[in-house]
């Protein structure tokens, strides 16, 4: 093999790695993907939601055989104490629509037919195959990379780094650096197992139908953090992510986390009963707009998490990872077409599609967000959760008191907690940040 | 009423399916006298509890139920503490699910 050239080189099978190496095999470029799993997916973790319109982009009849779990017709939004949870439920029949917007999958199923996909498309797929370095020229271009399986160099005209939220290869070469613990959160998830028509009475679901619930609050114990539930066909994905800076600070265990939230009187009926088969961790880029590292130079590109490409507002990565990953296919086809040399300057193409996409746009209206939750996040996942929840309970306990002495006990336990400058200072900057 | 069952960590790890490189260990911990904070701290957050402190005080790791997530690598590779890499092609977690 080492004698052989490559247009491009993918290091790695997850959504990113994927949708580059299927882009540019589709286009005709002669394309080698190399997974360090066992198959694709063996390696990857995801909540997971997929969002159709990206992948549609890409594969437009991907409905017809991928595999999907449910498409969603619900979302709830939970502030959660101790207790209890306030929440917002979203639901609309609407989702019920030809081509669904956002569907649950597994990613270990999704991105095995995902990279059969690549394949199809001529591309070649080496599993069980982990790259150790980027070869590099005295110039410093990258011209291939070196592999654990025997053999030399392969040779590449660019390599794609489609490598991960931990990525090595990039941040060993000085390409970019090590992501901060305050940038990356640590997510850890289980699968519980309940039959179909179990979840779909627990949560109101005909057929395909699904329901996604958001939670943030003491759940995280004051670190910044959100637990998640995703009903699958016949499993639910249930987890929690808090920030690396946050868990090394309070040295809570993540896992000890899992468990108090699945202990918590709002989740523990929903996954009551059922049996767990697997219990996964994993990093989430949550930087933002402003920890995106250089993303291209000479015989390189950097996509999806590797590039810290997640909106962590909206919680869409593996939408941001695909996107990335066609545009890169899409710019160094272009750069192929007209004949072009993988240099820096030419593979800027890669840059200028994203700018011009929503994955760049929506990353820079939210740039302040990140911040603004890491450097209060007492406020946002302890004291405020804890006053909505007196709140809505003042509003709906019926005890004898008058209206207005409840009322009054809402606002008055409000600012005793942050005093009006401090509520008034946050919705602001609040807003700021969202703007 | 408050009811949390708390599992152990063993028997979470014990749900998923590894592949063991038997005397390649992908991540080491450097010799120390004494654990820097960073370090101390994966022996509470590591999410498999790779991580422990022995008799001596010093932090040690068996990486058998490594999930390869990279926590460690982010908080202890910069100033030395551990040496990261991932496991060989096809060796160590393999999701089922992911």
């Amino acid at each position: 093999m080492s004698e052989e050239k490559f247009d491009a080189i993918v290091v790695g099978a997850g959504m990113s790695g994927n949708a580059a190496a299927y882009t540019m095999a589709s286009s005709g470029l002669k394309v080698l993907q190399l997974e360090r799993g066992e198959y694709p997916g063996s390696k990857n973790v995801q909540g997971a939601i997929l969002y159709a319109n990206t992948l549609e982009t890409i594969i437009p009849d991907f409905r017809d055989d991928a595999p999907l779990e449910r498409h969603l017709v619900e979302q709830r939004f939970w502030i959660m104490d101790d207790t209890s949870h306030t929440g917002m439920h979203y639901r609309s029949d609407d989702f019920n629509e030809q081509r669904p917007n956002r569907y649950t999958i597994i990613r270990a199923q999704f991105d095995k037919w995902f990279s059969g996909k690549v394949r199809e498309a001529g591309g070649t797929v080496l599993c069980e195959t982990t790259v150790t370095k980027l070869a590099q020229d005295l110039s410093g271009k990258v011209i291939g990379v070196h592999t654990d399986r025997t053999g030399g160099v392969i040779l590449a005209d660019v390599v794609v780094l489609a490598e991960g939220a931990n990525g090595l290869l990039g941040t060993r070469a000085g390409l970019r650096e090590m992501p901060k613990p305050e940038h990356v959160a640590l997510a850890v998830k289980e699968m519980h197992f309940l039959p179909e028509e179990i979840i779909a009475e627990r949560f109101g679901l005909t057929e395909d139908e699904g329901c996604v619930i958001e939670a943030g609050g003491t759940i995280s114990r004051g670190m910044a953090g959100l637990g998640f539930l995703y009903t699958n066909r016949e499993s639910i994905s249930l987890g929690i992510g808090c920030l690396v800076s946050g868990l090394a600070s309070t040295m809570e265990k993540p896992y000890a986390l899992l468990d108090a939230f699945k202990g918590h009187p709002s989740i523990r009926p929903l996954i009551a009963g059922s049996e767990i088969k697997e219990y996964a961790a994993h990093l989430i880029p949550e930087g933002g707009f402003k920890a995106i590292p250089q993303l291209f130079g000479n015989g390189w590109v950097v996509v999806g998490d590797a590039a810290q490409l997640n909106n962590a507002v909206h919680r869409e990565g593996s939408n941001l990872a695909m996107a990335s990953g066609r545009m890169v296919g899409e710019s160094i086809f272009h750069i192929k077409c007209r004949g072009g040399a993988m240099t820096k300057q030419n593979l800027s193409l890669y840059k200028s599609m994203l700018d011009k996409s929503f994955v760049m746009k929506d990353l820079r209206k939210h740039k302040d967000m990140p911040a603004l939750l890491h450097t209060n996040r007492q406020s946002f996942f302890t004291t405020y959760p804890k006053l909505i929840s007196q709140a809505a309970q003042n509003f709906v306990r019926v005890d004898g008191t008058p209206k207005i002495e409840s009322e009054k006990a809402t606002s008055a336990a409000f600012i005793k907690a942050r005093s009006r400058w401090g509520l008034v200072s946050d919705a602001v900057r609040l807003a700021l940040a969202w703007r | 009423m408050k009811v949390t069952v708390m599992e152990r960590i063993e028997d979470k790890l014990y749900q998923n399916r590894y592949l063991v490189d038997t005397g390649r260990p992908h991540i080491k911990v450097r010799p120390h006298l004494s654990p820097s904070p960073n370090l101390l701290a994966l022996t509470e957050i590591c999410p498999a509890k790779c991580y422990e402190v022995n008799d001596a005080g010093q932090v040690e790791i068996v990486v058998d139920g490594c999930m390869e997530c990279g926590t460690c690598r982010v908080l202890c590779e910069a100033n030395g503490d551990i040496e990261w890499n991932y496991p060989r092609g096809g060796f160590g977690i393999l999701f089922k699910f992911g």
